[in-house]
Formats: C-alpha cells, structure tokens, sequence
C-alpha cells in the first residue's frame, strides 16, 4: 500500500536535462487567480482595446488572452497564455483566458504581420490552427502565439516611444509597465495607439534561454471554475426556450429503423415530437457506408425524441416500440473480424500486402535460418470513453445559426452545422464549451450533425443528449490490430534479420483514402516501418488493410498505442530468446546515436531497473515515440500466487525537448498512464450480430483510484530544436511496460490485450 | 406532478414524475448542472451528492425518495469555494478536464463528514466508485489527504 508521505516526496518532479539536476516543487497555490476565465468560456467580458487577434488590453492592465485549442484537461487555458504573455512582458497575475471565436477565424485571414514574420503556417484562418489533436497545442502553435505576444510588445513600446520621443530600442517592457528614463506608463494607456503602429520589421521571438515566465508551474486558471460546479460543459448548455432531444440510432453502423411508433408515447407528460433521422427523414448528409464523407460524420438512421425535460424524452424514447433491420452486417463480430485478419496475417503471399520498410532481404534470411523466433500479436476495438457523454445543443433559424458543444474542431463543427442548417459559414457560430474529455472523439462532429438536424426540425433550440450507452455503441473506435513477427536470432551481437507482417482496420482508408500511400496507413504502421527504433542488418515490415463495418477514428496516440505493445514485446521476447537482459539488449539494437537511449536509460535508472526479483514480481520496459516526443517507461509489478496483478509503479522518462508548464507536463502523463492502463488492462469492445456489446461502465471497465500505481515522471529533455508533443506520447510504452513486466514476474507471455483476458497463475 | 425539494436548503418545487431521478431534476428542473451525468447506473461517480451529510448517486435516487431530506450539491458546499476539500483541490490543481470532479469533491466530503483523517485505505474503498478517466487519482488522494489538514486547522 502506498504511503502519503512517499507520495508527496515523490511529488517532486525531478529533471534530467542537460541543465541537470534541477528540482521543482509545488508552486504555492493562492485563490488570486479566480474569474480569470469565465464559466462560459466562449463568452469574452466587453471593452478593452485589441492590439491584435490574440489579446485585448484593459485601460487598468489586465490581458485577455484567445485560446485556439480547446480545454479538455490538458490545460491549454493555462499553458498556451502563458506562451503569448512570455514575450508580451506583462503582469501574470492580471492575465485572463477566453477562446477565439470560431466564427471570426473562418471569416478572417491570418493578420498580414504575423505571414511577414514567418510565423503563419498553420492555415490562412485568422487563428491559423484551431483544431486540438496530434498533440499539436504547444508544438504546432507555439511560433505564432509567441509572436503575436513580442510583436504587441514591441507596438506598445513604439507607442510609448513616439509619445516621448525617445527609440523604441530604450524603451523597457516588464510586467505591464513601460519605462524610458524617468518616463513611465502602462500597457493600458498605450494599447490604442500600439494597435494602430505599424513596425518595419517584426520582432524575433525569444529563445528558451530568455524565458522567464515558461518553466514555471503556475496555478492552472481554470481550477477555481472546476471546483464549484460553473465550469459549463456541453451538457449543461442551457438557452432560452431549449428543449431535450433523446435519440437512439441503429446499434448497426449502416442498419435502419424500419418503424417507430410515437403515438403509443406522444401522450406522456412534457412529450412534444419525434424526428426520424438519417435514411427517410430529416438531415442533409445520410450515413452511407459507401461514401466516405457520408461514414464519416453522416447521420444514421434511427430518431429522436422531444421533450421538456431530458429525462421526459429518454423515457418517452425508451417505451417507443421501435424496429430495426441490422442490414447487410447483422452476423458480423469482432471474432469474425479479427479471425479474417488473422487468416491474412498467416498467408505472408497474401496480395494485398504493401511494404512498409524494406532493408536487406529479411524474408530470405529468416527463411535460411536455422534459429528463428516467431509471433502473433493481438489488440481489439476500443472505445474512447470519453467522461462526458456526447452530446451538442443548436438552435437554427432562417438566417442564423449557433451551436454550443465541447469539440476538439470547432471550425469543422462550424462547416458541418453550416452545411445541416443550409447557411453560409458566416452565419454559424459555435460557441466551444469546456469538454469532459476528448481523446480524439470529439474531432468527429457527428452529434454536431445530428443535433443541427435536430434543432432544425424542432424550430427551437434542442440540447441533444446521449446516453452512456448510446454514446458507447456509437462510438467512433480505435481499430483492432494484428502482428506478426519473425527474427532469425542469428548475428554476432544480435539478430541478423526482423521481419513484421501488420493487418488492421485503417482510419485512413475509413476517412482520408486520398492520404494512404502507395496502401500503406502511415498511422497504422507508426514506429514500425522506417520509425522502427531498433536496427537489424536486414528488416522488413508490410500491412494489409482489412476494414470491417465499423467506424474507426483517431484515440488518443491511436497507431502507437497498439504497435508498442506489439513491438516493445516481440522485442522482449527476443532478448529472452536470446538469454540477454531486456535494457541491455534494446541498447544493443539501438544506433549509437539514438535519441532513445537518454530517456531509456533514465527510465531504467530511476526505476532501479534489475532482472533480479523474487517470483511474482516482475520489471518491464516499454518505450515510443509519438508526436515528436520520445517516452521510455519501466513497470514494476506483482502477481500473487492466485494470479492477482497489481501495477505497482511506473517510472516513465519523457524527452518532448522543451516544456512550457512542468506540473501540467507531469498531469498529463499521469493522465497517459491512467489511460494507457485502463486500456492494457480492460479495454476491449466487443462486436455481436453487428453491434457493440459493451454499453456502459460496469462492462466497459475503467481504471479507478484503488488500482492506482505510482507514477514518476522523469523529464529527459534534449532541448535544441525538438519541441514535442505531450498529449498523448506516454500512453502507448504502457501496455507493453506492463506485460513485460508480467512475464519476468510469471514467466507468462501475454499477445493478445486485454490483459484482464489471460489466466496470471504462476 | 409537483415534488417538493430542499437543495443547498432552499426548497424547490419542481414539475416532474416522482419516479425521475434526482440527477435530471437538479440539472434541468432547478438548472443545477455541476452535478454531472456520467453513467446513470452508479457506476461512475460523476452524479455524487450529498444527502443529509452522507454521499448518495444522484443518478439511480428517484427524486421522490429526496423529499423532505437536505440535498446538498457542489453549488452548496460552501458559497465560495471554501469547504476545505475545495481549498485543498485549488491549492493542488486537481481537476484536469473537471467534469468527473463535482462527483470527487462531493465524495472526499462526505467521506470527510465520515471519517475526519481517513487512511490511505479508506481513501481507496470511498472513492473507487468515482472515475476520473483524465486520471487525476494521485492529485485526488494526497488533495483528500490535505482536506483533512485544513479541516483540522
Ligand atoms: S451518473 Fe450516477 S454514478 Fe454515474
Ligand atoms: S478530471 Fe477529467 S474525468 Fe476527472
């Protein structure tokens, strides 16, 4: 059992950067930062001069700063601030958050400064990238932000400068207070005239030398809004003359509703309408899984119930005599799936392989080889779970209309909502909430559609719903995935040749086609093709695509999820094959100048790394590279002579080069590890008769408080140029950590997640 | 059908069925809404509140069954953030995304309200019916831990 007082030493998040051995504890908390973000956070308090697209001055300091990316844990309300106050030089302590506004960002052309700097890339939208995903927040939107922060300075300090005659080069910019000699003023008196200057040249952004205010770990702005209950998520979304809308849609992707019968319920208190959705009734873009816009965000069939409370509808919903026809994959299931795909991974002539990498000739020196290793690997369909079920509210009217949703792509929500209402863009406005999670589920827009349609119907605004376990079965999966791998352990030091056959559902294929490469899914191979970390003199990996009915979508680190734990076990099974230590002999295969081995090693040295343990425990490693962020982790494990496992600690080492916010870094990879073990663990969706099974959380199991491991974060940062990502990257060295870690505990080799499938009796 | 309610000790009538449940008449009769809805079947957490002083699934109480009790939500825990579980969340920063953390604070209360210094063990058997799928577990623990500190003076 852990000990409190551990915990709180281990609280200390220790770095092993080239700086060295610097410690950072907790930043001393104060309720100062309170209302520095609204409960809504759409809505932008009035007044104020903008200096430019990103951030208002008030007359007595105070910055309000526009976020681009969408809060949904990670701290981007804090974080990506921070990042434009950096270079602005103002007072912290007076700086609120508020999102963009989406409708202005599809109007709106990126400001002709920033393109001149070089510092827009992203889109030619006014706020260049306002999608959150790829863990792109920090790493895609950092040059801008931090320019738009040092070209409002240096406009203040122009002002300033004109107005005392003096250069601008002797003016100083700290803290929101301008100074030249004796001179002095505020930002707040001098935000009108900088927002009308001109510069000839904008200024450099700093480099990481010259922060300041990035690497501290300052109090989260959101928290207070977090705390007592304002902090307005899409559910709780309530507008003027709203009405609830329940829906349930064929549990078939691609299935219909044959019948509903809305009399037999249409009499119950507060019950005001049903609408048939998708194939028959109302929506402009029907699924159709043929069409590849269609299955991505089309609406299914099935209906909706109306009422004037939500709990009216979903009863009303849930008594409706309704009939489905599950279509052409009412036999199909997940076993039919996977078990297809595994027929092809057996087949290695099979003709719709692709080669993915292809170094000397693995296949004939695995065939001339009188030492081979061989194995298949297995991970199912998950669902992102997403803690706040899904839902959306709009309202449309003849020339305008506003949705209000947590979604990690408001200007696509916006498009689709445009597109439902049959409006142009500008008329749209979505109106981003703070989201209860998204790990990718909600870039999908799919309840966007259905509730534009929906409301449109209705002739009123409708706050949509859906249950847990609509929300479920409709999901949007991370695809199964299967492996096999080959080596001839020959070779002096190491194995002479490694080849890997994959076989999954693509998200490419499903979405973007038009982006596989010659059939291969670039995400579906991540870290196996020329990714692969580890060199053999000859190696080759292919894929095949074999899709099913199901809709698949990006979950959070998607491709590298699955192939690590395929890859980092094969590779322990190697080292065990070939009687070396499992650290040892990843370094062995790693180039002398891998950017893994740093965090490897660090991993391995925090961990106290060690093959020598009593039976039943057990240490494994696992590492990834995701995002542009490399993460090495060692699990260290028990397994009682019933087969109990218990995680005990996970020792994780993160190179992502550079970090804005220590404490928020450190969250999220707690939050990766939770989420990467929860999925090792118990994550599995399950497909009968063409549906999901799994419904709700007492069979779709989460990890909760009293399986908890320690978890050690470890910065292993080689600075320079590398700005990784930190959303998402130390999720997928879980699985494979864990389950090497149950084999030296057992001696028992786990291939197929979940873990919670196999028998751990030593 | 008229109920009448005591929420955050004010009371309440609201027009719905008796057999509704207390979750859905907080948040859209009486417009409640950081009581959250997670899974409907109490196997989240993210419905907690209080009910005369011990925690309760707002989610499977039917709202009939709250009649004549004192509800209490995390808009009445306290009128400004200052019940020492809330104190203790800011100063640790506990909630990442937030919205399984209405659920948290209600639960570490009322275990509070039980047990004034609870173990590292109690901890986990009270608070194991709450997810947090961010994984704020650490934070949750050594915040409850804190809590009970402030609580103590
Ligand atoms: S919503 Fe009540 S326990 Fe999940
Ligand atoms: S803070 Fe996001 S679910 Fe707990």
């Amino acid at each position: 059992m852990k000990n409190f007082e551990m915990d709180r030493r281990r609280f200390l998040v220790t770095s092993s950067s080239a700086a060295g051995g610097l410690v950072l504890g907790f930043h001393i908390p104060t309720a100062a930062h309170a209302g520095r973000i609204m409960g809504d956070p759409w809505m932008a308090a009035e007044g104020g001069q903008e200096v430019n697209a990103w951030l208002v001055i008030d007359p007595d300091n105070t910055v309000t700063i526009r976020v681009g990316q969408s809060e949904m844990g990670e701290g981007v309300f804090t974080g990506l601030p921070m990042i434009v106050a950096e270079e602005l030089q103002c007072d912290w302590s007076k700086v609120k958050a508020v999102y963009a506004e989406v409708n202005r960002h599809v109007r709106n052309k990126a400001e002709p400064y920033m393109v001149a700097a070089g510092a827009a890339k992203e889109t030619d939208g006014l706020y260049q990238r306002m999608s959150t995903g790829g863990s792109g927040a920090v790493r895609r939107s950092r040059l801008y932000l931090a320019q738009a922060g040092a070209s409002a300075r240096e406009r203040l300090k122009q002002a300033a400068a004109d107005t005392w005659g003096v250069a601008r080069a002797d003016v100083s910019a700290e803290d929101s207070v301008l100074s030249s000699g004796s001179n002095s003023g505020t930002f707040g008196e001098f935000a009108a005239a900088a927002a009308t200057i001109d510069l000839d040249q904008e200024p450099a952004i700093k480099t990481p030398e010259e922060y300041t205010l990035i690497g501290q770990s300052l109090p989260r702005l959101d928290t207070p809004l977090k705390v007592n209950g304002s902090a307005t998520y899409g559910i709780d979304v309530r507008v003027p003359d709203m009405v609830y809308a329940a829906v349930e849609v064929s549990p078939v992707p691609g299935g219909r509703l044959v019948s509903y019968d809305f009399d037999a319920v249409k009499d119950r208190p507060g019950v005001l309408a049903a609408h048939r959705l998708g194939e028959g009734g109302i929506g402009v873009l029907h699924y159709d899984l043929g069409d590849v816009a269609q299955r991505v965000t089309g609406i299914q069939s099935g209906v909706a119930v109306i009422a004037d409370s939500y709990y009216r509808a979903l009863t009303a919903l849930q008594l409706m005599p309704k009939e489905w026809d599950a279509g052409e994959f009412g036999d199909v299931s997940d076993e039919s799936i996977i078990n297809g795909a595994l027929e092809v991974l057996a087949n290695p002539d099979d003709p719709t392989y692709n080669p993915a990498n292809s170094v000397g000739d693995a296949r004939a020196a695995i065939a001339a080889s009188d030492n081979t290793l061989e194995a298949t690997y297995v991970t199912p369909y998950l669902e992102h779970a997403c803690m706040e079920p899904m839902n959306c509210t709009a309202h449309v009217t003849a020339d305008r209309a506003d949705v209000w949703v947590g979604t990690q792509n408001p200007p696509r929500a916006l498009s689709v909502a445009a597109e439902e209402a049959g409006l142009p863009e500008e008329q749209v406005h979505v109106h981003t909430t703070f989201l209860g999670t998204g790990f990718g589920r909600r870039l999908r827009q799919d309840e966007v559609r259905q509730a534009t349609a929906i409301a449109k119907a209705q002739g009123q605004p409708v706050k949509v719903v859906w249950t847990r376990e609509e929300t479920t079965k409709q999901g949007k999966f991370r695809p199964y995935s299967t492996y096999h791998f080959s080596a001839s352990m020959n070779g002096d030091s190491k194995p002479e040749a490694y080849w890997n056959r994959i076989v999954s559902h693509s998200i490419f294929n499903h979405q973007i086609p038009q982006f596989l490469n010659e059939g291969i899914d670039r995400q579906a191979v991540e870290g196996l093709d020329a990714r692969l970390p580890y060199v053999f003199d000859h190696q080759q990996t292919d894929y095949a695509i074999r899709d099913s009915h199901m809709p698949v979508h990006w979950w959070r680190s998607v491709g590298a999820s699955q192939n690590a734990f395929a890859i980092e076990s094969f590779v322990d099974e190697m080292a065990h094959a070939a009687g070396a230590d499992p650290l040892e002999f990843r370094l062995a295969l790693l180039p002398e100048d891998s950017e893994f081995r740093n965090p490897l090693e660090v991993a391995a040295k925090e961990a106290g790394w060690t093959t020598d343990l009593r039976a039943g425990e057990g240490m494994g490693i696992g590492m990834s590279e995701a995002f542009g962020t490399i993460v090495a982790q060692v699990a260290y494990v028990t397994v009682s002579r019933r087969g109990q496992l218990r995680v005990e600690s996970i020792d994780c080492a993160i190179d992502c080069g550079h970090v804005i916010h220590p404490r928020l870094v450190q969250d999220q990879v707690e939050s990766q590890v939770v989420f990467g073990l929860t999925a090792a663990l118990y994550g599995e969706i399950h497909i009968q008769n063409g549906a999901v099974v799994e419904d709700n959380f007492d069979q779709y199991l989460m990890l909760r408080i009293n399986e908890m491991p320690e978890v050690n974060t470890h910065f292993a940062l080689s600075g320079g140029e590398k700005w990784g990502g930190v959303g998402e990257p130390a999720v997928p060295p879980v699985a494979p950590a864990v389950a090497n870690a149950i084999f030296a505990a057992t001696g028992k080799r786990v291939r197929r997640l979940p873990l919670r499938n196999h028998d751990l009796i030593g | 059908m008229a109920i009448s309610l005591t929420i955050n000790g004010a009371s309440h009538t609201v027009d719905a069925e008796p057999e509704t449940p207390l979750l859905w008449v907080l948040r859209d009769n009486i417009g409640l809404t950081g009581t959250k809805y997670g899974c409907g079947i109490a196997k989240c957490g993210a419905c907690t509140v209080m009910i005369d002083g011990k925690k309760a699934f707002s989610c499977t109480t039917k709202a009939s069954a709250a009649v004549g009790k004192d509800v209490t939500t995390i808009e009445g825990l306290s009128e400004d953030s200052s019940h020492p579980v809330q104190v203790a969340w800011i100063e640790q920063d506990v909630p990442q995304c937030g919205y399984c953390q209405s659920g948290q604070i209600m639960a570490a209360a009322a275990l509070l309200n039980q047990r004034p210094d609870p173990s590292d063990l109690d901890i986990d058997a009270a608070m194991s019916d709450n997810i947090c799928r961010c994984g704020t577990y650490r934070r949750i623990r050594s915040a409850i831990h804190r809590a009970a500190e402030i609580a103590q003076g």
